[in-house]
């Protein structure tokens, strides 16, 4: 693994997205299957650690620069930006609530040196999709602490080297009482449940799992998992998943772009009926990249040294940062569906220098991924007494 | 004002979804724990905000004001301190 420093990092992952990922994004589409090629390109320069500090070994980016690395990366293969993404949330939530604590401490050392990639267990079968509870509790045996958990989606579970896993936090505790724990690949097992062949985002290989985990008690982050939800987990993933999804979009506007170019070189002095379609769709990725932009340094400052991640638990906040995810991923749909409008035949066919399919499927993703009719129904419920946004 | 907990605890039992198992909370005893959920959370906002004729500001709109009826006594008291700067 080589150092990571901040000038050359995004330099290193364009080079990953344009010479590894993209490349590869056809056949990993194609046959559903992980990307080992660009997760290993990746762990080579050492990016898996990026996010972790300094003092523990890591290059300790900024927020945005993680951010920049997701959009980098989904416009070459939305299944690599969308594993790096979710594997930097894991890493977040660690940084965030682990540090200073032995196990953590050491774990994230062992991360950077190994470059060890983190998958999550959150969601679970019997609970509708609501991340805040969970049926499954921690049990203590012998001084161990044992779980099973059948969850209906692991995203790359079998391919990453360790999983942080929501859990009732005892088998009296309430559902909404819930800890977060980080097995290692030795000490638990996932028994496939379910099938993989979905209409997008096939390369994150997200099936369902029986999980089984035995972990000693400092495994479990001390911190409750509903402090770590609203001040971590969910700005994170809502951020780092919106620089995909402008990844995706930026892709298939770029093809579409490319489409009226040529369109325009064929009949210099004509503006091709398409160039008024693309400018709306250029408008829609401006005002993406500005609410991602905006909404990225509202939480980077939340994260700086001395500052507090207390405003993150306002309704205010919940508001805008769920507001933001459903932002990102309707107008990424839109863009998609827009560049496909734009080349026509081109674009629907999938193997022309403009196809647009892929970054369509894969876009359809975003509306799902905590589905936006839940997060608009939360913020129809935090409006009634919130007074300003 | 000064809210009493038996008050605060009428509002929980009616809108909080913990039902009577309210009635067996010590005033520190964690809500959300307990099984409050974040939309219950809202439903015993209005209910507190009807029955003391308040409303919260959007600083006190957070998991923690309303996670113990001790921290609910905390945020209304908070408000009869604030109203007459206001």
């Amino acid at each position: 693994m080589s150092m990571v420093e901040l000038d050359t990092f995004l330099d290193d992952v364009r080079a990953v997205a344009r010479d590894v990922a993209a490349p590869a994004a056809v056949a990993v589409d194609a046959e559903a299957r992980f990307p080992h090629e660009a997760i290993d390109a990746l762990r080579e320069c050492g990016a898996l650690g990026a996010f972790v500090p300094a003092s523990h070994g890591g290059a300790g980016l900024p927020l945005e620069v993680i951010g920049q690395a997701c959009f980098e990366l989904a416009r070459g293969c939305s299944a690599v930006g969308m594993v790096f993404a979710m594997h930097q949330i894991q890493v977040a939530s660690l940084v965030g609530f682990g540090v200073g604590h032995a196990f953590f401490d050491a774990y994230l050392r062992d991360l950077v040196s190994e470059q060890r990639l983190i998958a999550s267990v959150t969601s679970e079968v019997g609970v509708g999709g609501d991340l805040r509870r969970t049926i499954a509790p921690l049990s203590q045996v012998d001084g161990a602490m044992h779980l099973e958990k059948q969850a209906p989606t692991v995203s790359y579970g079998v391919h990453a080297d360790d999983l942080l896993i929501t859990a009732r936090r005892s088998a009296e505790a309430d559902e909404a009482d819930q800890v977060l724990e980080l097995a290692r690949s030795d000490q638990s097992t996932l028994e496939q449940t379910s099938s993989w062949d979905p209409l997008g985002m096939r390369g994150t290989c997200s099936p369902g799992f029986k999980l089984i985990a035995e972990i000693a008690p400092d495994q479990v982050v001390p911190v409750a998992f509903a402090e770590i939800a609203p001040r971590s987990m969910v700005p994170c993933s809502h951020l780092f998943w919106g620089h995909v999804w402008l990844g995706i979009a930026n892709e298939a506007f770029e093809r579409a772009a490319g489409f009226v170019r040529g369109q325009a070189r064929s009949r210099p002095g004509w503006t091709p009926p398409t160039a008024q379609p693309l400018s709306q769709l250029a408008s829609t990725l401006q005002a993406m990249r500005a609410t991602l932009a905006a909404a990225t340094a509202e939480y980077q400052a939340m994260l700086l040294e001395g500052a507090s991640t207390d405003a993150a638990t306002t309704f205010a906040y919940a508001i805008r940062i769920n507001s933001v995810k459903v932002t990102m991923s309707e107008r990424a749909a839109e863009v998609c569906f827009g560049a496909l409008r734009i080349t026509g035949m081109a674009g629907y066919k999938n193997d022309t220098p403009f196809s647009i399919g892929r970054q369509l499927r894969d876009s359809l993703s975003a509306a799902l991924m905590i589905g936006n009719e839940r997060i608009l129904a939360t913020n129809a419920t935090l409006l009634l007494v919130q007074k300003s946004t | 004002m000064q809210p009493m907990i038996e008050e605060i605890r009428n509002v929980l039992r009616d809108h909080s979804g913990l039902g009577s198992a309210v009635d067996g909370l010590a005033d520190h005893a964690d809500l959300y724990s307990a099984g409050m959920t974040s939309h219950a959370s809202v439903n015993v906002m209005l209910g507190l905000e009807n029955q003391f004729d308040i409303e919260f500001p959007d600083h006190l709109l957070k998991r923690s004001s309303f996670e113990s009826m001790a921290a609910i006594r905390g945020a209304i008291e908070s408000l009869a301190v604030d109203l007459p700067a206001t």
